[in-house]
């Protein structure tokens, strides 16, 4: 029932005082039981999902050793690296980006321990676009609920998903259930959060992030919730998309 | 089985060989997570300090492992079990009987048919110098598709776990950084001591001799145990007309025992063995092994998990300390691959958490069964023999009752991991 949201939304659309709080988290993100405990408990649902369905699209078998070699990813708001560097274990080109800088100091740190090769680079995603650059698959995960210009945003992340490319975005729903358990409940009763990290009011709703995405040219394809069992405290997904869901959407054509 | 990588000796600080997972101890357990690690893609390095082809001597050595029916499953799985030089002896049938040597074995004795739950074997006797064949040829196959590195004999130096990763400095090589030790080195673990995990455990004051013998008669592929009041005799069918035995006295008459000559010898394990199976020779060799139960408070520390006899020891009766060791196997694998497959830290908190999870209820509740066992039948008094017998009656007559301790015994459980299913992961 957390609501994690340790990524920031860079460039010209995020906003400053988010930048910076999240930069000041970084360093201690990679510790599990850090602040981003619960973004390290719901890690593992994210991250199989994204590979399922990206090995579905390119007929992969995950069960092989780097599984996703020669696909290009690109981590928009990816904070210490918590996406990046598991993506890139399993064979992927990573390219992970965030508006802080400490937050990609903190990931080139941890990477170079793990001995794991990502491109990590303080950057905008309208920067990238501006340069042309394209992937197989982009990431926005736990990023649009603080974004400032979604619209904006959105227009950017579909500029760098290659034609027939995979974009995977997970939010927030703004609905009374996330505003009580995502929010109050996360932030001021378990204190799984720090107090503040979501505004409540720029939570997303399924269907508005579907209009937009198709307004950007992305088309989704599939949605699932995220949930956490309260007894295991394992992350599951399920078809109730109230609190925390991840969509896939992909870009046909050219 | 030598490494693959191996170091140019004038290299001062070479680089560090990098795996998911270091195994250190390369038994029956130690090899197989090694090989079901490899198999399912996660990157290996198995260490032990002898080369394990020392343990593949030609010549019978009188030792043999009972492998229960989940073990087999697993052993099939990870491809070991088509490289057993020669087909293993089923056992289809297990007769228990309590006793005392004037009288014979009491009439009254718990009989466990495979016939009543399938007719699948209860499980295999596997000579323990053809599982250690089978084991090396498949890490051997392994090992030449590039998928597990073999390093050993290796002499470890240093063993150093942070929260970060784990090293082994071993002498003339490079080291190995790891996310992951499996300290797979024995019931005297070093890696155990080193992380000062603690251990509960108590002497039988009873030792096994073990051994092998041959007999006039066939076996039919029927195991007997029979309770004497020094301890567990069984036998234990193998191949053609021959058993394994494991015999278990107190220390002193064992000690006696293992000095007796040859006819001697001969003539006090035939009055053990009954005469069901005819004339009975004994094989050369005796091997005596000190009975306890030992017990880790915890399964795991920074960057390290302890399976098979590492972490617990028990007592022979139930056949149970190897097929404990594999189901650890089948648990650790299963949670390592889930992680390694969504390149994720295989070591963290949680990962080994749910390791100790599953496996510390099941490991202790068969300590106590073996031990409570022991204590029951090693008590030679009138009136509890009575109630042994009047109790294994009863059992024997309770249809659904036994068949559920024998679905037990065979290793089976509600949920289990894919590899005690037979599911390659």
């Amino acid at each position: 029932m957390a609501s994690i949201n340790p990524a920031d939304h860079p460039g010209a659309t995020a906003d400053r005082e988010e930048v910076a709080r999240f930069a000041r988290l970084a360093e201690r993100w990679w510790d599990p039981d850090g602040p981003m405990r619960p973004l390290h408990r719901m890690n593992p649902l994210r991250i199989g999902w994204i590979r399922d369905h990206v090995a579905r699209r390119h007929g992969l078998d995950v069960a092989r050793p780097k599984p996703l070699a020669g696909l290009s990813v690109l981590d928009i708001g990816c904070g210490a690296g918590l996406a990046s560097e598991p993506l890139a274990r399993l064979g992927a080109g990573v390219t992970g980006i965030d508006a802080a800088g400490e937050a990609i100091e903190a990931a080139r740190a941890q990477a170079a321990e793990a001995g794991v090769g990502v491109t990590y680079r303080t950057a905008a995603p309208e920067t990238l676009a501006a340069e042309g650059a394209s992937f197989d698959v982009v990431l926005a995960l736990e990023v649009v609920e603080h974004v400032a210009d979604r619209p904006a945003f959105l227009a950017a992340v579909a500029a760098l998903v290659r034609p027939g490319g995979l974009a995977f975005l997970s939010t927030l729903n703004r609905t009374p259930r996330s505003l009580l358990l995502a929010k109050v409940g996360a932030e001021y009763v378990l204190r799984w959060l720090p107090p503040g990290t979501h505004d409540w009011r720029r939570f997303v709703r399924p269907s508005e992030l579907g209009a937009e995405l198709r307004a950007a040219g992305l088309t989704v394809r599939d949605i699932a919730g995220m949930a956490m069992d309260p007894l295991s405290g394992r992350w599951r997904t399920s078809r109730d998309v109230s609190v925390n869901y991840i969509v896939m959407a992909d870009r046909v054509g050219g | 089985m030598s490494t693959p990588h191996p170091a140019p000796l004038s290299a001062p600080h070479p680089a560090p060989l990098r795996a998911d997972v270091a195994v250190v101890g390369l038994g029956p357990v130690g090899a197989a997570l090694a090989i079901a690690l490899a198999q399912a893609g996660v990157s290996v390095v198995g260490l032990d300090r002898a080369d394990p082809r020392v343990f593949e001597d030609p010549g019978f050595d009188g030792r043999a492992y009972a492998v229960a029916l989940t073990s087999q499953k697993l052993l099939a799985a990870i491809g070991v079990w088509r490289h057993l030089p020669a087909p293993p002896q089923a056992m289809v049938e297990i007769r228990t009987t309590d006793g005392d040597l004037a009288r014979g074995p009491s009439p009254l004795f718990l009989h466990f048919d495979a016939a009543e739950v399938g007719g699948t074997p209860f499980g295999w006797m596997v000579e323990a110098r053809h599982l250690r064949l089978a084991l090396n040829a498949r890490m051997a196959e392994l090992a030449a598709e590039g998928a597990l590195r073999l390093v050993a004999p290796a002499a470890i130096t240093r063993v150093e776990r942070t929260a970060a990763a784990a090293t082994v400095e071993r002498a003339g090589g490079p080291p190995i950084r790891a996310a992951l030790i499996a300290a797979c080195d024995g019931r005297d673990s070093p890696l155990r001591k080193q992380a000062g995990i603690a251990e509960t455990g108590w002497d039988y004051g009873v030792d096994a001799i073990v051994g092998a013998l041959a007999h006039e008669l066939p076996h039919r592929g029927t195991a007997q145990e029979r309770f004497l009041p020094g301890g567990v005799f069984a036998l234990l069918p193998l191949a053609g007309n021959h058993s394994a035995y494991v015999w278990c006295e107190r220390r002193s008459v064992a000690a006696t025992l293992m000095g007796l000559s040859d006819t001697a010898y001969a003539r006090e394990l035939a009055r053990r063995a009954g005469d069901h199976l005819g004339a009975i020779t004994p094989l050369p060799g005796r091997w005596r092994y000190p009975l306890g139960a030992t017990h880790v408070h915890r399964y795991t520390d920074t960057r390290l998990a302890l399976v098979g006899d590492a972490a617990h020891r028990l007592h022979p009766l139930a056949g149970q300390a190897l097929n404990l060791g594999w189901r650890d196997v089948a648990s650790l694998a299963e949670a390592v691959v889930g992680r390694v497959r969504l390149g994720l830290d295989c070591a963290d908190a949680e990962t080994l958490a749910a390791y100790q999870r599953a496996r510390r209820a099941e490991n202790l509740a068969m300590i106590a069964f073996t031990d409570a066992m022991h204590r029951l039948f090693s008590n030679a008094s009138p009136p509890l023999r009575l109630v042994r017998r009047l109790g294994l009656a009863a059992f024997n007559a309770v249809g659904p009752l036994r068949r559920g301790a024998m679905r037990a015994a065979m290793g089976e459980r509600a949920r289990l991991p894919a590899l005690l299913a037979g599911r390659p992961l």
